[in-house]
C-alpha cells in the first residue's frame, strides 16, 4: 500500500515547496528546490504508473471515505498524464536556469513559487477523483499561469496574460457551472459516484447542459479551435521557460479533464448520443489541424508559429477523441505525450536562439545555422518529429491516429492528416531555409553557439523524440491502458 | 558459421573500404576482395537465402540455383580479371564504381523477386555510368548521359512492369512471366533495352567505346549478360525473341563493318553475340537455353579479352581508329597473341571457347527445324570472324605501318589477358568443365566431324574472301549512323525545335502563373499574413462570442 500513500505527495511536494521557495532569496536555491520538487513529483508519478496500470488506486484524504471525502483516484489515464506533466517540468527545469536568470533577473523566489503552484495545480487536476477539486486545482494552476505569463519581458505579455485571464476564467466558470449542475442533480461531487448516479437522471436537460458547459469550458482551456485565440499570444510573449512548460503540459491536462468527463463521468455512450460530439469534435479537430497549420505557415515570429502549430496538434488529439474508439483514444493519448516531447524540444531550441540573439523573427535568424549549428540542428530534428518522419515520436502518434481513422472507416481523414503534415513540412522548412540557406544579414553581430546549459537539455529532448519514436513500449502501452480505462474496461467504473 | 552472406554485400562494403586506401594497399585490396567474393560464390549451395519481409512484401535476396550460379561464377571471374587489368589505374572513383557495378550485377543474378531485381537493376545503371564518365572528356560525358537516359527509361519501364505484375498476380516472385498484357511487355522491353536488342541497342555502341579503357571490361561483361540471365529466367521460349536474336546477330555484324573505332567495332559484336543468346532463349529448348547460358559464359571471357587487347592498344598508343593504327604487332607481340586467342574464340574456331558454346545455339536452331534462323546465325558467324578475327587485327596489328612505336602493355594487363586467354582455350579444349555447370543436363558434343568441318569451311572461306577484297574492307574515318541518330542528329533538330517551343510556352506560362501566384500570394498574405484574419488574436469579445456560439450550438443540437 506504500505507493497509494505516496501518491498524493506528487501534488504535495510542489505545493509545499512553493511555500518554501517563495521565501528563498538569491538565484540558485529557488531554482534548486524547484528542480528537486519536480524530480520528486516525477519519481512518485513514475512509481505510480506501473501500479495504476494494474489496478485503480484510491487515496482518501483525511481518511474520509469517498464519496463524502475527497479522494485521489488514479488509473492508467491520469497516471500517464501525471507522469507527463511532472516529467516535462523536471526535464525543462534544467534548461530554465540560464534562461530565467536572463529573463526574470529579480525576485526569482516568487517566480519559481508560482511555477510550483502551477505544477501542483496541474498535477492535482490530473490525480484527483473529485469534480470540484478539479475546479479548485484548475484555478490554482490558472492563476499561477497568468502571473507566470505576465513575467514576460515584452510589455505585450501583460496584455496577453490579461486576455488569457479573461478567457481562462470564462472556461473555468463554464466548468464550475457544469459541475454545479451535476451536483444539483445528483448531490455528489465524487467522479466515480457521479458515474454511478448520473444514469438515473440522464434524461434531464440539466445533465445535457452540464456536459455542454464542461466540453466548451475545457475546450477553451484546451485551445480547441475556435476557442484557441488566447493561446498564440500567451505562448509568444511569456518567458521562454513558461512557454516550454505550458506547451508541454497545460493543454494536455485540459484535454485529459475533457475526456475524463466525457468518458468516465458521463459515459461515452451517453455523451456521444446526447450531444453531437462526434461531429462537432471531428469538425473542430480537422478545422484546428488546418487553420493552425495554415496560420503557422505565415508567421514570422517563431514562437507564434509554434503556438499555431500547437493549435493544429491539439486538433489531432481532438480528432482522436472524436472517433470514440479505443484506437482513437489511444492515438489521442499518444499524441498528447509525443506532442509534449516535440513542442518542448522545439520551444527549447527557439528559446535558445532567443537567448543568443534576442529575437526570434524569421528575418533575424537568417544564416544563423552556421553560427549556432547545434541549436538549429536540434530544431531541425525536432521539426522532423512534428512533421512525422518515421523513427520519430511524431510519426508514432500520427501513425496510430491514421490507423484509428482507417479503423473507423474515415479514409478521407488519412488524406487530411497527410496534407496537414505537408503543411508542417512547409513551416519547419521556412526556418531551416532561413537559417542554413540564406546569408547572415550584413552588419549583424557575430553570434556564438549557445551555452551547454541550454544545449544539453534541448538535445536530451531531441534524443527522447527519437527514443520514443523507436521504443514505443512505454508510450503505446500506457496510452492503450489509458484508453481502456476511460472506455470502462477496468477503469474508474465499478 | 553464418549460413549465407550475400556476395554483393561483401563487395559493396569492401569497395567502400577501397575508397580510403592508397597505393600498394589499394592494389592489394583490389586483388584480395575479388578473390574473397569469388570464393564466396564458389562456396554457395543451391537454395533460397536472405528472405525477409519488407513493407508486406516477401523479398528474397538470394535465390541460388544452377542458372544463377553459372552467371555468378563468370561474373566473379571477370571481376578478378578486370581488377587485375585495372590495377595500375589510380582512380578510386572508377574502382569503387566498377566493384559496386559488379556487386549489383551479382545482386540481379541472385534476386529471387522482382523488387530486389529492380533495386539492383537501377544500382547497376548508376554505378556503371561512372565507368564511362571517368574517361573525363566531353564526348564520354555526353555518351554517359545518353547511356543514363536510356537506362533510366528502361528502369522506369521495369518498375512499371513490376507494379502491374504485382497488381495483377499478387506476387513478386521472379520466375517465368506467365501472364500476358502490359506487365509482360513492360518487363520484356526493360530487359531488351539492357540486352541491347535492336532498335533499343544504340546506347551500347554509343557508350562503350567512350568508356575508360579498364571500365569497358566490366561494361562488356555485365550489363547485357545480366539481361540475358533475366531473359532466360523470365522469358524462355518466347517466339519473338528468336527473330529479334537472329536479326540482332546480323545487325551487329553489319554495323561492325562500318565501324572505325576498334572498340566500337567490338561493341557491335557484343550486340551480335548477345543475339545468339537471345535467339537461344527464344527457342527455349533445353539445348538452346544451355547454349544461351554457356555462350554468355564464354562470351564474357573472350569479349573481355578482346576489349582488354583493344584497351591495351589504346592505352599504349593513344589511338583508337583503324585508320590510324597498323603494324604494331612487332612492338606489342604479347598483346597481339592474346588478342588473337580472343578473336579465334569469338569466331568459334575449334579448340577455342566460342566454338563449344556458339555451335550449341546454332545446332539448337537446326534441331528445332528453323532453317532461316540457322542460316542467319551462320552468316553472322562468318561476319564475326571477318571483323574481329581478320579486319581488326589486320588493320591494328599488321597491315601498313602507321609509324607508331608503342611499348608492350604493362604486366598486370598482360596477366589479366593471360588468365582470360587461358580460360578461353581451356574451355575450348575441355568443354566438359563448362557443360558440368550449365543449368540443364548437357547431351551435346561440339567436336563431331560435322561441326568441325562446317565451322572450318565457314571460317576459311571467310578468310579467303577477306584477303581478296582487302582493299575495300578497311575502316573509314566516318561515324556511321545508327538508331541513335534519332536522338543524336535528327533528334537534335527536332529537340531544338521542340525545345524552343517549350521554352516559349514555358516562359509565357510561367509569367502568367507567377503573376497569378504573386497576386494570390499577396491576397493570402493580406488575409492570412502576420495580422491576417485567422491570426488575429486580440479581440477578447470575439473569443467570448465564439465560446457562446459553441455552447449554444452544442445545446441546440443536443435538445432531444
Amino acid at each position: 500500500m506504500a505507493i497509494v500513500d505516496l501518491m498524493p505527495f506528487s501534488v504535495l511536494a510542489p505545493l509545499i515547496a512553493s511555500g518554501v521557495v517563495a521565501l528563498l532569496p538569491g538565484r540558485f536555491w529557488p531554482w534548486a528546490i524547484t528542480l528537486l520538487a519536480a524530480i520528486v513529483a516525477t519519481v512518485i508519478a513514475a512509481l505510480t504508473l506501473p501500479a495504476a496500470l494494474e489496478s485503480t488506486l484510491s487515496y482518501p484524504f483525511g481518511n474520509w471515505p469517498p464519496p463524502i471525502g475527497i479522494e485521489y483516484r488514479v488509473d492508467a489515464a491520469n497516471a500517464f498524464v501525471a507522469l507527463l506533466v511532472a516529467g516535462m517540468a523536471a526535464l525543462s527545469l534544467p534548461w530554465a536556469k540560464v534562461s530565467i536568470d536572463r529573463e526574470v533577473p529579480e525576485r526569482q523566489g516568487a517566480f519559481y513559487a508560482l511555477f510550483l503552484l502551477a505544477l501542483a495545480g496541474l498535477l492535482g487536476i490530473t490525480l484527483t477523483g473529485d469534480a470540484f477539486n478539479v475546479f479548485v486545482f484548475l484555478e490554482i494552476s490558472s492563476l499561477a499561469t497568468y502571473a507566470l505569463i505576465a513575467h514576460g519581458r515584452d510589455r505585450r505579455a501583460l496584455l496577453a496574460s490579461f486576455r488569457y485571464l479573461i478567457m481562462g476564467t470564462i472556461g473555468a466558470t463554464f466548468l464550475l457551472i457544469g459541475i454545479a449542475l451535476l451536483y444539483m442533480m445528483t448531490g455528489t461531487l465524487n467522479m466515480a459516484d457521479l458515474a454511478v448516479r448520473l444514469p438515473e437522471v440522464q434524461h434531464t436537460r440539466t445533465v445535457d447542459a452540464a456536459l455542454a458547459f464542461i466540453v466548451v469550458g475545457m475546450g477553451l482551456k484546451l485551445a480547441m479551435l475556435p476557442l484557441h485565440l488566447w493561446l498564440p499570444n500567451a505562448y509568444a510573449y511569456a518567458p521562454n521557460f513558461v512557454t516550454i512548460f505550458l506547451a508541454g503540459t497545460a493543454t494536455k491536462v485540459a484535454l485529459y479533464v475533457m475526456v475524463r468527463f466525457i468518458f468516465t463521468v458521463f459515459g461515452g455512450e451517453y455523451s456521444f448520443t446526447v450531444l453531437p460530439l462526434a461531429i462537432v469534435l471531428m469538425a473542430l479537430g480537422v478545422a484546428g489541424m488546418f487553420a493552425g497549420s495554415w496560420v503557422a505557415m505565415f508567421q514570422d515570429h517563431l514562437k507564434r508559429m509554434l503556438a499555431y502549430s500547437s493549435v493544429a496538434q491539439v486538433g489531432y488529439m481532438v480528432l482522436g477523441v472524436s472517433l470514440f474508439s479505443a484506437a482513437g483514444l489511444t492515438a489521442a493519448f499518444l499524441h498528447m505525450f509525443n506532442h509534449a516531447l516535440i513542442k518542448v524540444a522545439l520551444f527549447m531550441a527557439v528559446g535558445t536562439i532567443m537567448y543568443r540573439i534576442g529575437s526570434i523573427k524569421l528575418q533575424d535568424i537568417r544564416g544563423l545555422g552556421r553560427q549556432m549549428p547545434w541549436t538549429l540542428t536540434a530544431f531541425a530534428l525536432a521539426g522532423l518529429s512534428i512533421i512525422g518522419v518515421p523513427t520519430t515520436a511524431g510519426f508514432i502518434s500520427k501513425w496510430y491516429l491514421i490507423l484509428a481513422a482507417a479503423e473507423a472507416g474515415h479514409w478521407w481523414l488519412v488524406g487530411l492528416i497527410v496534407i496537414t503534415s505537408m503543411m508542417a513540412v512547409y513551416y519547419i522548412w521556412r526556418v531551416i531555409e532561413a537559417a542554413w540557406m540564406q546569408e547572415r544579414p550584413a552588419g549583424s553581430p557575430a553570434v556564438r553557439e549557445a551555452p551547454l546549459a541550454l544545449l544539453a537539455p534541448t538535445w536530451l529532448m531531441v534524443a527522447l523524440n527519437f527514443y520514443f519514436g523507436i521504443d514505443t513500449r512505454l508510450t503505446v502501452g500506457a496510452s492503450t491502458a489509458a484508453a481502456e480505462a476511460l472506455l470502462g474496461v477496468g477503469g474508474l467504473m465499478p | 558459421m553464418i549460413e549465407w552472406i550475400h556476395p554483393s554485400l561483401v563487395l559493396i562494403v569492401g569497395s567502400l573500404l577501397l575508397a580510403f586506401l592508397k597505393g600498394r594497399l589499394r592494389q592489394a585490396w583490389m586483388l584480395i576482395l575479388p578473390v574473397i567474393v569469388l570464393l564466396l560464390i564458389l562456396g554457395l549451395e543451391p537454395g533460397l537465402y536472405g528472405q525477409f519481409s519488407f513493407l508486406g512484401l516477401e523479398l528474397t535476396a538470394g535465390r541460388v540455383d544452377r542458372l544463377s550460379l553459372v552467371f555468378a561464377y563468370v561474373f566473379g571471374i571477370i571481376l578478378l580479371v578486370g581488377a587485375i587489368y585495372a590495377l595500375h589505374v589510380n582512380d578510386r572513383i572508377q574502382h569503387v564504381a566498377a566493384f559496386c557495378y559488379a556487386a549489383s550485377a551479382l545482386g540481379v543474378v541472385f534476386a529471387g523477386d522482382l523488387v530486389t531485381l529492380y533495386v539492383f537493376w537501377e544500382l547497376m545503371v548508376i554505378t556503371s555510368v561512372w565507368l564511362i564518365w571517368r574517361r573525363q572528356n566531353p564526348v564520354s560525358y555526353a555518351a554517359g548521359m545518353r547511356y543514363l537516359l536510356v537506362h533510366a527509361l528502361g528502369g522506369v519501364l521495369l518498375l512499371a512492369g513490376v507494379v502491374v505484375y504485382y497488381a495483377s498476380t499478387g506476387s513478386i516472385a521472379f520466375d517465368q512471366i506467365q501472364i500476358g498484357g502490359p506487365a509482360f511487355w513492360l518487363i520484356l522491353i526493360a530487359f531488351l533495352i539492357n540486352a541491347a536488342v535492336p532498335p533499343l541497342h544504340a546506347w551500347l555502341a554509343d557508350a562503350y567505346p567512350e568508356s575508360t579503357v579498364t571500365g569497358a571490361i566490366f561494361l562488356s561483361a555485365l550489363t547485357t549478360k545480366t539481361a540475358v540471365y533475366t531473359l532466360i529466367r523470365g522469358y524462355p521460349g518466347t517466339e519473338i525473341l528468336v527473330w529479334l536474336g537472329a536479326i540482332m546477330a546480323l545487325y551487329g555484324v553489319v554495323y561492325a563493318v562500318l565501324a572505325n573505332d576498334i572498340r566500337r567495332l567490338l561493341a557491335y559484336h557484343i550486340i551480335s553475340q548477345v543475339g545468339y543468346m537471345v535467339a537461344g532463349v527464344g527457342m527455349g529448348t533445353l539445348l538452346a537455353l544451355n547454349g544461351a547460358a554457356s555462350h554468355a559464359f564464354t562470351h564474357i571471357l573472350y569479349k573481355a579479352l578482346l576489349f582488354m587487347g583493344a584497351g591495351a592498344v589504346i592505352h599504349m598508343t593513344g589511338k583508337a581508329k583503324l585508320t590510324e593504327l597498323g603494324g604494331i604487332y612487332k612492338y606489342m607481340p604479347w598483346t597481339f597473341v592474346l588478342y588473337m586467342v580472343g578473336a579465334f574464340s569469338i569466331s568459334a574456331f575449334p579448340l577455342f571457347s566460342g566454338f563449344v558454346s556458339k555451335t550449341m545455339v546454332v545446332e539448337a536452331a537446326a534441331a528445332d527445324y528453323r532453317p532461316v534462323i540457322f542460316l542467319m546465325l551462320l552468316c553472322a558467324s562468318a561476319g564475326t570472324f571477318l571483323h574481329t578475327g581478320l579486319k581488326l587485327p589486320w588493320f591494328t596489328f599488321m597491315g601498313p605501318d602507321s609509324g607508331l612505336r608503342p611499348k608492350e602493355a604493362p604486366l598486370n594487363m598482360l596477366i589479366a589477358m593471360g588468365i582470360a586467354a587461358f580460360l578461353c582455350i581451356f574451355i575450348g579444349v575441355y568443354p566438359a568443365a563448362l557443360y558440368a555447370i550449365l543449368p540443364g543436363p548437357v547431351d551435346y558434343n561440339a567436336y563431331t566431324t560435322g561441326h568441325v568441318l562446317k565451322e572450318l569451311q565457314l571460317l576459311l572461306f571467310t578468310g579467303l574472301g577477306f584477303f581478296l577484297l582487302l582493299k575495300h574492307v578497311g575502316g573509314e574515318a566516318k561515324i556511321s549512323a545508327d538508331t541513335d541518330w534519332f536522338y543524336r542528329k535528327g533528334g537534335r533538330r527536332l529537340v531544338g525545335w521542340i525545345g524552343e517551343l517549350i521554352v516559349g510556352i514555358n516562359r509565357r506560362t510561367r509569367t502568367r502563373v507567377s503573376e497569378l501566384l504573386a497576386a494570390q500570394a499577396e491576397r493570402v498574405d493580406r488575409k492570412h499574413g502576420r495580422d491576417g484574419k485567422l491570426a488575429r488574436s486580440w479581440p477578447t469579445g470575439s473569443m467570448a462570442m465564439w465560446t457562446a456560439v459553441l455552447l449554444a450550438a452544442l445545446l441546440l443540437f443536443g435538445i432531444r
